[in-house]
C-alpha cells in the first residue's frame, strides 16, 4: 500500500497526486514512469512522473481523467492508499547540454514536460517551454515552468489566454523564422505529439516524444505495448518510452490504444452508476440522521 | 507361444482409477477447476497398485527426488496426512506439481506397470495428499531454527524463488522475496489458469512461506527499484539467487502481427489470469472476448491460451500448430482437454500473414500447410512450407504462444554476469552458482523455458550452495 499525502484538482479532468514511494523517489530519472493499480480489482496503468523528491520520498503524478481507473485515482483523498506501484520504468530521457531545446506539452504532459526542462535548464540549455491547452482554465504549473525555462509560451485553442492556437503553431512560426532549434521534446496526447513531429520533420530538427500505449507490467514481459519505430516494433515500456518522433508510425500507435474503446466506455459508465449511487445512498444516510 | 501369458498378465493389473472430471460441455463456460480429485476411498484404491518395488525407478524420473513408494505405501495405510508430509520432505509444494507436472515423462514414464498397462497414478496421488493436508488442517509450521545472522534476497517468486526462499529460511537466514508484480507466484499466478490451477492454493503456498518467516517484497522490480549490487553492497544482503522466469514474448514476425485483437500468449493470459479480465467489468481490465481465436503453438502455454478463450465465450477456437500432435511440448492431459472441449487442430499449419479489416483490427490469417523434413537439432522432425497450400481463416483474435526469450531487464544491469549468446544467466546445474560472487540462479532463466518442477529443483540446488557458500565465508 502506497499513501496518498495530496490529492488535489490542478485544472477540471487533471489531478495531482503525492504519494509516498521513497524507493521509487530515490531512483526516479527523467522522462521515466510508474505503473499504477489502485485496487483489488483495479487495472494496471502506466502514468509519467510528473515530479519526485528523493528526500521527502515521494513521487507526485499528474493524471487525466480519461477512464475508470483515472477517475478512480482522482477520486482518492489524501491520506487514501494506492494498492500497487511499481518503477521507475522504462529508459531515462537522454540529456545533455544540447543548446537550445523546445520541451512541449499538453494535457497531462505539461506535467511530465517539467522536470525535463528542469534538468535541461540546469545542464545550461536554453529551454523554451511551449504548452497547449484548449482554453485559459485548463493551463496549469506556468509558475513552476516559468522557473525552468528562458522562455514560456502558453497557447490557448480559444485564444483566452497566450497565443491562440496549439503548441505547433508557435513552434512552427519559430523554425520558420530561422530561430536555431536544437531538440524538440514533445509529451502529451499522442495526436499533440504526432502535429509537432510532423511539423519539425521538414526542418530536419530531432525531436523526442513519449509514447503512450496501452501496457499492463512494464516490464517487456507481454508485449502489449509494442509500437513500431523506423520499421521495427519495439517495446514502450522497455525500449522506451521515448522515441524519435520521426521514425514512428503515428497510425499504428493511435489504433492500438483504441483497442478497448468500447470496454473502456462500458466500465466508466458502470464505475459511474456506482459513484452515483453511492453518492445518493450516502446522502439520503445523511438525510435519515439528520431527521433521527 | 510368447504373446499370450503377458496379455493373461496385463489383464491382472487393475486399471488406474480415473479422475472424475466436470463435464467438457459444461467446463467450457466457467473457470472451476476441471478434474475433481480423488476421494480417500479412491486414492487408497489407485495406492494399492503400487508394487512397492525393491528397487524403484519412478524415483529417478522426480527432479526433486520425492520417495515416491514410501507416500505411496502411507496411502495405503490410510495415514494421508503423513503421506503428505513424506512428500514435503523434498517437495514444497505438493498441490501444485501434483496437478501441473508432466508426470507422464517424468516419475510415471518409469514405473513398472506402464510397461504392460497403465503407469500408476503419482500425480494424482500427490494431489490427493497436498490437498487432503490443506483441508484437514494439518498444515505444520516447523518451529524457527537458531538465527545465523545472515540475509539472503530472491529474485522473483515464481516456483524456484518458492521454493528457494522456503529452503533458507529453515537454514536460519533472513530471507527477503522480491517479486515485480503486486502478486506473488510467478507463472502459477499469472499464466497458468484458473481451471488448471486454482489460485488458492498458490496464494495458500504464499502463506505458508509467508508464516515461516519470509518477507515478501511486492511491486520491486530489481535492476530498476535496486540493483542486485545495491542488495549485496548496501542493504545488507549477504547472497542473492536470481530466478526471475523467461518472460519476453515471442511474435511470429510476420505482416500485419501489431494489428488490434492480437496477444501474446503472455498477456492474454496475465489479463485473464492476474488481472481476471474474464470478470471485466467487475474488475477494471478487458480483455476481448473473440468468437474466432486462433491460437499459434503446441505447448502447454498454448492450450491453456486455447481453453481460456473458450471459456470466454468463443464459438471456434483454432490451434494452429506447425509440427503434428506428436512433437507436441504439451502435457498429455492438457492435449485431452483441449480436444474433449472442442477446440479445432490445425496441425501442420503455420501462419504466414494478418489480414486487416479496414479499421486496424485483425479478421483473417493466411496460413500455409507443411510437411515434416529431418529432425532438427531438438530431435524433432522440422517442418517446412509446401508451397501453394496457402488458405485463410476468418478469425477476430489471435494468441501467439511460440514461447519465450530471456527478459535482459535486470541482467542488463549487470555487467559483470556471464550470459550465453541468448541472454539466458550461465550457472551451475548442481548449485545455480554463477560468475558473480554470492550470486546464483536457476528456472527458467538459466534453462530457457522448462517446467515448475525443474524451477524448484533448481530452487533447492541453490539453496543448499548458498547455505555451503554462506558457511565458507563467515
Ligand atoms: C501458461 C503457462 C503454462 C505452463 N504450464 C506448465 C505446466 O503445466 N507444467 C509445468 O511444469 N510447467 C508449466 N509452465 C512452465 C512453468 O510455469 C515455468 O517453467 C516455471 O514457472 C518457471 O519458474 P521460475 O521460478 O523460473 O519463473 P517464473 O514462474 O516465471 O517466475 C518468475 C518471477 O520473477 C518475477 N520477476 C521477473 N523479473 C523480475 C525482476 N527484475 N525483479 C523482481 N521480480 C522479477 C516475475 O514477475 C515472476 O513472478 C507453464 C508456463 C506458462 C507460461
Ligand atoms: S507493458 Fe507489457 S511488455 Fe510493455
Amino acid at each position: 500500500m502506497y499513501k496518498v499525502l495530496v490529492s488535489e484538482q490542478l485544472v477540471p479532468n487533471i489531478h495531482l497526486l503525492k504519494i509516498e514511494a521513497p524507493t521509487i523517489a530515490r531512483k526516479a530519472l527523467v522522462g521515466q514512469f510508474v505503473v499504477v493499480m489502485v485496487d483489488e480489482v483495479g487495472e494496471r496503468i502506466p502514468l509519467s512522473l510528473a515530479d519526485w523528491d528523493a528526500e521527502e520520498g515521494t513521487i507526485t503524478l499528474v493524471v487525466m481523467q480519461v477512464g475508470t481507473s483515472t477517475r478512480k485515482l482522482a477520486a482518492l483523498k489524501a491520506d487514501g492508499c494506492i494498492l500497487s506501484l511499481a518503477g521507475p520504468l522504462g529508459l531515462p530521457s537522454h540529456i545533455e547540454r544540447f543548446g537550445t531545446v523546445a520541451c512541449i506539452g499538453g494535457c497531462y504532459g505539461i506535467g511530465a514536460i517539467m522536470p525535463l526542462a528542469r534538468s535541461l535548464k540546469h545542464l545550461g540549455n536554453t529551454v523554451i517551454s511551449i504548452i497547449e491547452a484548449r482554453s485559459k482554465n485548463l493551463l496549469y504549473w506556468q509558475d513552476k515552468l516559468q522557473q525552468v525555462s528562458d522562455e514560456l509560451i502558453f497557447t490557448t485553442g480559444d485564444g483566452s489566454s497566450g497565443y491562440k492556437g496549439w503548441a505547433y503553431d508557435p513552434l512552427k512560426e519559430m523554425l520558420e523564422a530561422g530561430k536555431k532549434i536544437d531538440l524538440v521534446f514533445a509529451y502529451g496526447c499522442t495526436f499533440m505529439m504526432r502535429l509537432i513531429s510532423e511539423a519539425t520533420k521538414s526542418f530536419g530538427v530531432k525531436t523526442r516524444v513519449a509514447l503512450n500505449p496501452i501496457m499492463v507490467d512494464g516490464t517487456g514481459m507481454c508485449g502489449v505495448c509494442r509500437v513500431s519505430v523506423g520499421g521495427e516494433t519495439k517495446f514502450a515500456c522497455v525500449d522506451g518510452p521515448e522515441f524519435d518522433g520521426h521514425e514512428v508510425d503515428w497510425e499504428l500507435l493511435a489504433t492500438r490504444r483504441t483497442t478497448y474503446l468500447e470496454e473502456e466506455i462500458r466500465s466508466l459508465q458502470r464505475f459511474e452508476c456506482q459513484q452515483w449511487y453511492f453518492e445518493t445512498s450516502k446522502a439520503m444516510e445523511a438525510r435519515v440522521e439528520r431527521k433521527a | 507361444m510368447k504373446e499370450k501369458p503377458e496379455l493373461e498378465k496385463e489383464k491382472k493389473t487393475k486399471p488406474r482409477v480415473k479422475m472424475r472430471e466436470q463435464d467438457p460441455l459444461k467446463r467450457i463456460r466457467n473457470f472451476e477447476e476441471v478434474p475433481y480429485g480423488y476421494t480417500p476411498d479412491e486414492a487408497a484404491d489407485e495406492a494399492s497398485r503400487c508394487l512397492q518395488c525393491k528397487r524403484p525407478t519412478c524415483r529417478n524420473g522426480c527432479p526433486v527426488e520425492v520417495d515416491i513408494p514410501s507416500f505411496i505405501k502411507l496411502i495405503k495405510e490410510g495415514k494421508f496426512i503423513e503421506a503428505a508430509w513424506k512428500v514435503k520432505e523434498k517437495n514444497a509444494l505438493p498441490a501444485v506439481c501434483g496437478r501441473i507436472c508432466p508426470q507422464e515423462i517424468q516419475c510415471e514414464s518409469l514405473c513398472i506397470l506402464g510397461k504392460k498397462g497403465e503407469p500408476v497414478a503419482i500425480g494424482n496421488l500427490e494431489r490427493f495428499v497436498a490437498d487432503y493436508e490443506a483441508e484437514k488442517g494439518g498444515i505444520q509450521i516447523p518451529e524457527k531454527p537458531r538465527p545465523t545472522g545472515r540475509k539472503v534476497a530472491i529474485v522473483g517468486s515464481g516456483p524456484g524463488g518458492l521454493t528457494c526462499a522456503a529452503d533458507l529460511i529453515r537454514s536460519g537466514h533472513q530471507v527477503t522475496l522480491f517479486e515485480a508484480l503486486h502478486k506473488p507466484g510467478g507463472v502459477l499466478i499469472y499464466g497458468i489458469p484458473e481451471f488448471r490451477l486454482p489460485k488458492v492454493i498458490v496464494e495458500r503456498e504464499v502463506e505458508y512461506i509467508k508464516k515461516l518467516g519470509v518477507e515478501l517484497v511486492l511491486d520491486a522490480i530489481i535492476g530498476k527499484l535496486y540493483t542486485v549490487d545495491e542488495l549485496l553492497n548496501d542493504k545488507g544482503y549477504d547472497a542473492c539467487f536470481i530466478c526471475i522466469g523467461a518472460g519476453l514474448p515471442i511474435f511470429l514476425g510476420i505482416p500485419g502481427e501489431n494489428l488490434n485483437g492480437i496477444y501474446s500468449a503472455n498477456e492474454f493470459l496475465t489479463r485473464a489470469n492476474l488481472m481476471k479480465a474474464y470478470l471485466f467489468p467487475e474488475y477494471d481490465t478487458p480483455i476481448k472476448r473473440g468468437e474466432r481465436v486462433a491460437v499459434f503453438g503446441g505447448g502447454n502455454v498454448a492450450m491453456d491460451a486455447a481453453r481460456v478463450a473458450l471459456r470466454l465465450g468463443a464459438e471456434k477456437v483454432y490451434l494452429i500448430y506447425r509440427r503434428s500432435e506428436a512433437e507436441m511440448p504439451a502435457r498429455k492431459a492438457e492435449i485431452h482437454h483441449a480436444h474433449e472441449e472442442g477446440v479445432e487442430f490445425l496441425l501442420l499449419t503455420n501462419p504466414t500473414r494478418f489480414i486487416d479489416d479496414g479499421k486496424g483490427n485483425v479478421c483473417k490469417v493466411e496460413c500455409v500447410r507443411m510437411e515434416l523434413g529431418e529432425p532438427d537439432e531438438s530431435g524433432r522432425r522440422r517442418p517446412s512450407p509446401i508451397k501453394g497450400s496457402e488458405f485463410q481463416i476468418g478469425i477476430d483474435v489471435a494468441i501467439t504462444a511460440l514461447g519465450t526469450m530471456a527478459n535482459p531487464l535486470l541482467t542488463k544491469t549487470m555487467p559483470d554476469l556471464k550470459l550465453n549468446k541468448r541472454g539466458y544467466i550461465i550457472a551451475e546445474e548442481a548449485t545455480g552458482m554463477t560468475s558473480k560472487p554470492g550470486v546464483f540462479a536457476g528456472g527458467d532463466i538459466v534453462t530457457g523455458s522448462a517446467t515448475v518442477i525443474s524451477a524448484m529443483g533448481a530452487g533447492r540446488r541453490a539453496a543448499k550452495a548458498v547455505n555451503e557458500y554462506l558457511k565458507w565465508r563467515y
